[in-house]
Order: structure tokens, then C-alpha cells, then sequence
């Protein structure tokens, strides 16, 4: 009987002190669903990683490859943070993203493909993954990001920067993927490949009014300018001058579902879809309209 | 008659003053650097070269009309010698001489829906042109291997558009580029430190500026690998070095 009073106190005693670490252990992650962090991260490392380990691990995968368990039913392909390549930026074809970049497209998810909005977790969560995000490439540590394509204002829609758009559409051949109405039916869209030798369909304008990197008109203006890494998407920054680049915008957005201004005013002045056969318009300078003409249009309910 | 004396004596002296001067040069180069020449030869037989189809982009379907143009994994030229292999000095290179980089410009040309030169040895940070000489676009899109110091773009360079200029980092053999609204369009950019060349249409190749030493030369070809062997660069005696690639 002795004995056994003496082991049940003893064991007591053994308890008491052991208690606390078996809390510790917990708080360290273990209770809280996360795995125990590496040693070499920092502490905001540290809770990307345990978010990584909950919410991306499945698609991303465990090493950041793009190749989790989900990875093969998936089209298009988990990002792989280990190459540092980027479709979504601000910056220039070939250079690191901003972290505005990353975490804005962590905001939005990104259209027509399985990468959903971030936006239920906590804004300090999604700089936490960032920091995590960056630790699979050695990039991160040797290079700055680039200096970011400026933007110059929007100006007014009118009939010539449309006509101005439509023969940037044709002279740089964008309708050789997008097709001459846009709807990403062109003669070579059957055969892209993506970076990874895998197939990838090029952007239907027809099918909606979001793109993969955002929706509004300086979205769409980076897109072309900057290109979309690791994808046929190329930069057109060397050839489009700032301001022709929102003639292309304007046109773009004839090309798409809902009811826009630009669609409004093409309408007006019976803008046809391209006629790749044919030589490419004049410059709007020699088929100028009268502006008041297309001023007095009222522009429609702009949806967008 | 003696008039024309002092006429043939200054000739006669600014003769001798030149050849003095051109001997004078050529014995100090040839003294500090040798050459490294050879020949490139497949044995079996090649692998077989698809026609392309060009009838999406009309105007490169008329410029090949008649001579329809094939695919470029292997070029084989008289006598089954190899054309676009890559040669260059993996080992021995002194720092000095690795770090030299030519002043010349090479062109990257994309003409008839074709990379003009299928294959381009280059030296790190040597910087070279991109030209369209094709009336219509074409995307130029090189892909480094995954973990290289290089990095992947993708430009458009629509017809007529100003050639730009560019280099790469770091050594890489070979970088491959294409065209992604021309999927046909396939071509290799080779990145290595010092001396390098590409095998010409009879196979043989020529690297100048080696220093003398103990070299490990690689020749790289895209379909059958890479090959090395030693060579030994002497002053003022060009090196022999032939490679033979094996069909697979």
C-alpha cells in the first residue's frame, strides 16, 4: 500500500515539473495545427511557414516547387517559388516582382485558375507568407526587385485612340494568339506552351471582364507592358510608347462582354474587327475625325 | 638615272620598316596566345530532320518556297561532320584570360521564321543584338535552366522594330529560345568564360586567344550531349583537337 502512495506522489511531482514543457511544446505550434519551424527563419518566417503548411502546401507543395498532391489535376500549374518567376508584376520581363505584387495577387487570386483570394486571413498573415514565399529562392537574397513600369494618367477615350489601339492589335500582331476578335482563337493559340513545355491557352477578352492580374485599366496596361513570366505572354515595353500603350487599353476593352465606353464609341463609328490580310490601318493622324462628334456622345452605364 | 635612287632607297626603307613591323606584331601575339583547331564529325547516322510547316505564317511559307526548311537537332555537313557544336575550355583557363570579354557584337537574327545563327557561342557579359528582319512579330523568349543566374524574359519585337541590345550574367551551355507564336522556332544561346566557337557548316572550328597551357575542352552538341577531352596549347603552335559525337 506504502508503495503505491509513494508512486502515486512521486508521479505527482514528475507531473508537476514536465507540465510545462508539454505546454510549451504546445504553444510552440504543435496544438495549434503547425508543424515545429526551422531554426534559420526569422520569427515572421517562421509563421509564414506554419501558414504555408496550412493553405499552400497542397498546390505549392512542401518544397515550393508547384508540385503538391493537388499540383497534377490542377490547370494552369501551381506558381513555383523556387524559380522567383512572377506572372503578375509591376516590374519588368525578367526581374523580381514588388512585394506589392505578390501580396496583391494573393489579395485578388488570380482568374481562371485555382489559386483563390487570401483576403480571410489577416493582412500581417499574408506579409507572413511573403517573407516565407522568399525563403525558396536564393533570388531573393541577391537581387532587388525592378524598377516598375511607370504609368502615365488615363486620358479621355475617343474614336482616334481607338482606331490608334486597333492598329497597334494588328501591327503587333497580338491577334496571332488572341485571335482577331479577341476570343484567344489566333492561328498560333493551339500550339503555346508554357516555360515548362506545358500547354496554356491564351486570355479569351470575350469571356468576362477580369483579368489574371486585375481588372482595371492600369491592370490591363501592365499586363502587355510588363509581360506575363513563364508564359508566351511577352513584354511589348521596348515597342509601345507610354501613351500608345492606352490607345491598345482602349481597344482591348471592345473587345469584352459588358458595356464600356470604348464599346460604345467603337459602335458609333462602326469599328470592324481586323483584317489580318489586309495592311495595317494608317496612323490616326491622317483619318482624323472631328473631335466634337465624338464628345457629344454621352458615354453609357460603364460596368466594369 | 640617279635621279630615281632616293625614290628606290625610301621605298625599299618604308618596305622594310613595314614588313619589320607586321613580323614584330605577329611574333609577340603568336608568343603570348595560341589557337585551338579541329574538326567535328558524327559517326552513325543522323537523327532525322522533320520538315516544318510554316503555311501559319505565310510570308516565311513563300521566303522557303521551293527549299522547305527542317528542323536544325542535328546539321551534318560533307562527310558527316557536325555543324552548330559548341566548343569551348571548361578547365585550365587562367583568371586573366577567363575574364576577357570580346568587344565584338554578335547579331541574334530571326529571319524566315528561323534563328540566324541556329546556334551562338558567347562570352559572360558579351553583349549582343537582337534583330527581326521578318515582315511580321516575333517573340523572343529565352529559357535558362531552372537555378541559373540567368533569368528567363519574353519580348515582343514586332516588324521593323529597333534591334536591342543584351548579355547574359552567367556561364550556361546552352540556353534555349524560342518563339512562341512560331513553335518551330528553336535555337540555343551558349554562355561560357573565355575562348569559344561554333562548329562552321564543314565542322571544323577555331579558338583563338588560348593562352599556352594544359586545357579540358568541351564540345557541346544539343542532341547527342556533351564531350571532353585534354589538350595541350603550346606558343605559337596551334592545337589539334577533333571530336566524334556518337548517333544515338
Amino acid at each position: 500500500m506504502q508503495t503505491s502512495h509513494r508512486t502515486i506522489f512521486l508521479s505527482t511531482i514528475l507531473a508537476m515539473f514536465l507540465a510545462p514543457g508539454v505546454a510549451a511544446a504546445q504553444n510552440s505550434g504543435v496544438a495549434s495545427g503547425y508543424p515545429v519551424p526551422k531554426d534559420d527563419l526569422t520569427p515572421q518566417q517562421r509563421t509564414g511557414e506554419g501558414l504555408y503548411k496550412r493553405y499552400c502546401i497542397g498546390c505549392h507543395g512542401l518544397k515550393g516547387d508547384g508540385n503538391g498532391e493537388n499540383a497534377p489535376y490542377i490547370d494552369p500549374k501551381p506558381r513555383d517559388f523556387t524559380l522567383a518567376q512572377f506572372k503578375c508584376r509591376s516590374t519588368p520581363t525578367g526581374t523580381l516582382p514588388l512585394d506589392s505584387d505578390i501580396i496583391s495577387s494573393m489579395e485578388r487570386g488570380l482568374r481562371g485558375s485555382n489559386m483563390p483570394s487570401w483576403l480571410p486571413l489577416s493582412g500581417d498573415n499574408r506579409q507572413d507568407l511573403l517573407a516565407y514565399i522568399k525563403t525558396f529562392s536564393p533570388r531573393w537574397k541577391t537581387e532587388k526587385p525592378g524598377t516598375p513600369i511607370a504609368i502615365p494618367p488615363e486620358p479621355e477615350v475617343t474614336a482616334d485612340h481607338l482606331r490608334a489601339g486597333q492598329a497597334l492589335f494588328q501591327k503587333l500582331e497580338c491577334w496571332k494568339c488572341h485571335g482577331v476578335e479577341g476570343r484567344g482563337d489566333g492561328p498560333s493559340a493551339a500550339t503555346l506552351t508554357d516555360s515548362k513545355d506545358r500547354p496554356i491557352v491564351p486570355y479569351d477578352f470575350t469571356e468576362g471582364h477580369k483579368f489574371k492580374c486585375g481588372k482595371t485599366d492600369q491592370d490591363l496596361y501592365r499586363i502587355f507592358m510588363t509581360g506575363l513570366d513563364g508564359t508566351p505572354m511577352p513584354s511589348f515595353a521596348d515597342n509601345v510608347k507610354p501613351d500608345e500603350a492606352w490607345d491598345l487599353v482602349f481597344y482591348l476593352r471592345t473587345l469584352q462582354p459588358m458595356h464600356t465606353k470604348e464599346k460604345a464609341i467603337a459602335k458609333q463609328i462602326g469599328l470592324k474587327p481586323i483584317n489580318p490580310e489586309a495592311a495595317p490601318a494608317a496612323a490616326p493622324q491622317q483619318q482624323q475625325q472631328p473631335e466634337q462628334q465624338q464628345q457629344q456622345q454621352p458615354p453609357p452605364q460603364h460596368t466594369r | 638615272m640617279k635621279a630615281h635612287y632616293p625614290v628606290a632607297g625610301s621605298l625599299a626603307l618604308l618596305l622594310i620598316l613595314a614588313l619589320g613591323l607586321l613580323y614584330s606584331t605577329r611574333s609577340v601575339s603568336a608568343a603570348a596566345e595560341g589557337k585551338i583547331t579541329g574538326t567535328i564529325k558524327l559517326d552513325g547516322t543522323p537523327a532525322h530532320q522533320r520538315p516544318i510547316d510554316m503555311s501559319k505564317e505565310p510570308n516565311c511559307q513563300k521566303a522557303h518556297a521551293g527549299h522547305p526548311v527542317t528542323t536544325e537537332t542535328v546539321v551534318t555537313g560533307p562527310n558527316n561532320t557536325l555543324q552548330y557544336v559548341v566548343v569551348y575550355i571548361s578547365e585550365g583557363l587562367p583568371a586573366a584570360a577567363a575574364s576577357q570579354v570580346p568587344s565584338e557584337t554578335p547579331q541574334w537574327d530571326q529571319k524566315g521564321c528561323q534563328y540566324i545563327p541556329h546556334v551562338m557561342a558567347l562570352d559572360v557579359n558579351q553583349h549582343f543584338k537582337v534583330t527581326n528582319s521578318d515582315p511580321h512579330s516575333h517573340n523572343i523568349h529565352p529559357i535558362p535552366k531552372p537555378g541559373s543566374a540567368n533569368h528567363e524574359w519574353n519580348k515582343s519585337q514586332p516588324a521593323g522594330a529597333a534591334p536591342f541590345d543584351v548579355s547574359w550574367p552567367a556561364q550556361e551551355v546552352a540556353i534555349h529560345v524560342k518563339c512562341n507564336i512560331h513553335p518551330w522556332m528553336s535555337g540555343y544561346m551558349a554562355v561560357v568564360k573565355g575562348p569559344t566557337a561554333t562548329s562552321d557548316n564543314n565542322g571544323s572550328y577555331t579558338l583563338s586567344n588560348v593562352p599556352p597551357g594544359n586545357y579540358t575542352l568541351t564540345a557541346w552538341q544539343e542532341t547527342y550531349g556533351t564531350q571532353t577531352q585534354k589538350v595541350t596549347v603550346s606558343a605559337g603552335a596551334p592545337a589539334k583537337a577533333d571530336f566524334t559525337f556518337k548517333a544515338k
